[in-house]
């Protein structure tokens, strides 16, 4: 198993330094600019939704949504942070335990 | 004497002091991971991979979503490439985080070396989450090093006792990071293109998860939703 191990880290890696190496003058681009402000958000709402919703290749409600939910309703109350994190998991892990 | 050890240097201290909401939410982020990587190390222990082979993913790998996606495919009967693959085309998306990371962080080149393994989900979403550049920068940094800590520190302790501990979805733990990134976002998804973006990745993912291979959705989700947006954009300020 170590040569997945070992390819498949440096291969991890080299993406994340790819992104870290771009040079200004592409980055000081309007375009590329744009598509920086909207990948995280593209790329966070992605895992957001794929972490909730799927096990695998399937889809499916389950504790974890009612976590989320909890977490949205927390959110618009304005709570904090650690409070809507805390939130979710408590929400989830009772779910989880019905 | 006594004046010459007063360093170091207000300014220094100034630099590595954390404002105190910062250092909790951090700890917010990365607690919940580190305890999240306690069962990283059990499933992969349990699946087949050494203590040594589970630490070294965890080290070198440092990305969860691909180290889960390696371990998850190997369990269920996949071959050692396309499991790697796999992780791999997980992994690219901490490529794009570095579009925007790379303007904030401002780095000399070597650092980049250094600063590209604290590149993850939660140092992104931090990172990027903070209105003041100085405060992102921190975030960053912060994020990266005390999630790398925590999630190494939980894997040695999932990899060697695993069997020990109940799994995580019990304690809720698998709704931590959505729930993080969601408060993270929220406050930025304002503007008409954002929100756009931000539905059509839900909905793109949500579309592909049954009929692809487990990597592709988030990916391609992210692409066709940077794309409209862009689109958005560019329709708006031709007219």
């Amino acid at each position: 198993m170590w040569p997945a191990v070992l390819l498949g880290s440096l291969c991890c890696y080299l993406l994340k330094l790819a992104g870290m190496l771009i040079p200004q003058r592409v980055l000081d681009s309007a375009r590329v600019q744009r598509l920086a402000a909207l990948a995280p958000v593209a790329l966070l709402t992605a895992l957001i939704a794929m972490q909730t919703f799927s096990t695998g290749r399937h889809l499916g409600l389950d504790g974890r949504a009612g976590g989320l939910c909890a977490a949205a309703v927390l959110i618009l109350l304005r709570a904090p942070f650690l409070l809507v994190v805390a939130g979710a998991v408590a929400t989830s892990a009772l779910l989880h335990l019905a | 004497m006594e004046t010459t050890c007063e360093i170091p240097p207000a300014a220094v201290r100034a630099r590595l002091k954390l404002p105190a909401p910062l250092a909790r939410d951090v700890l917010g982020i990365a607690v919940p991971a580190g305890a999240f990587a306690l069962s990283f190390g059990a499933l992969s222990t349990s699946t087949g991979f050494t203590v040594a082979q589970t630490c070294a993913l965890s080290l070198l790998m440092f990305t969860g979503g691909s180290q889960f996606a390696l371990v998850s495919a190997i369990a269920s009967g996949s071959a050692a490439l396309p499991a790697t693959t796999v992780a791999v085309l997980l992994g690219s998306r901490n490529a794009l985080y570095g579009l925007r990371l790379t303007g904030l962080l401002r780095l000399s080149p070597l650092r980049r070396v250094f600063a590209a393994q604290l590149v993850i989900d939660e140092s992104a979403a931090m990172a990027t989450s903070q209105e003041d550049p100085e405060h992102g920068r921190m975030a960053f940094w912060a994020t990266g090093l005390a999630i790398f800590t925590l999630w190494n520190l939980g894997t040695l302790l999932g990899a060697l006792g695993g069997r020990l501990l109940p799994d995580p979805s019990t304690l809720g733990l698998d709704a931590a990071a959505p729930a993080a990134f969601l408060a993270l976002l929220a406050p930025r998804v304002k503007a008409r293109e954002t929100r756009v973006t931000a539905l059509v990745a839900v909905v793109v993912v949500l579309i592909l998860v049954p009929f692809t291979p487990i990597g592709v959705p988030v990916v391609v989700a992210a692409l066709v939703a940077v794309a409209t947006g862009m689109r958005m954009r560019a329709h708006v300020a031709g007219r």
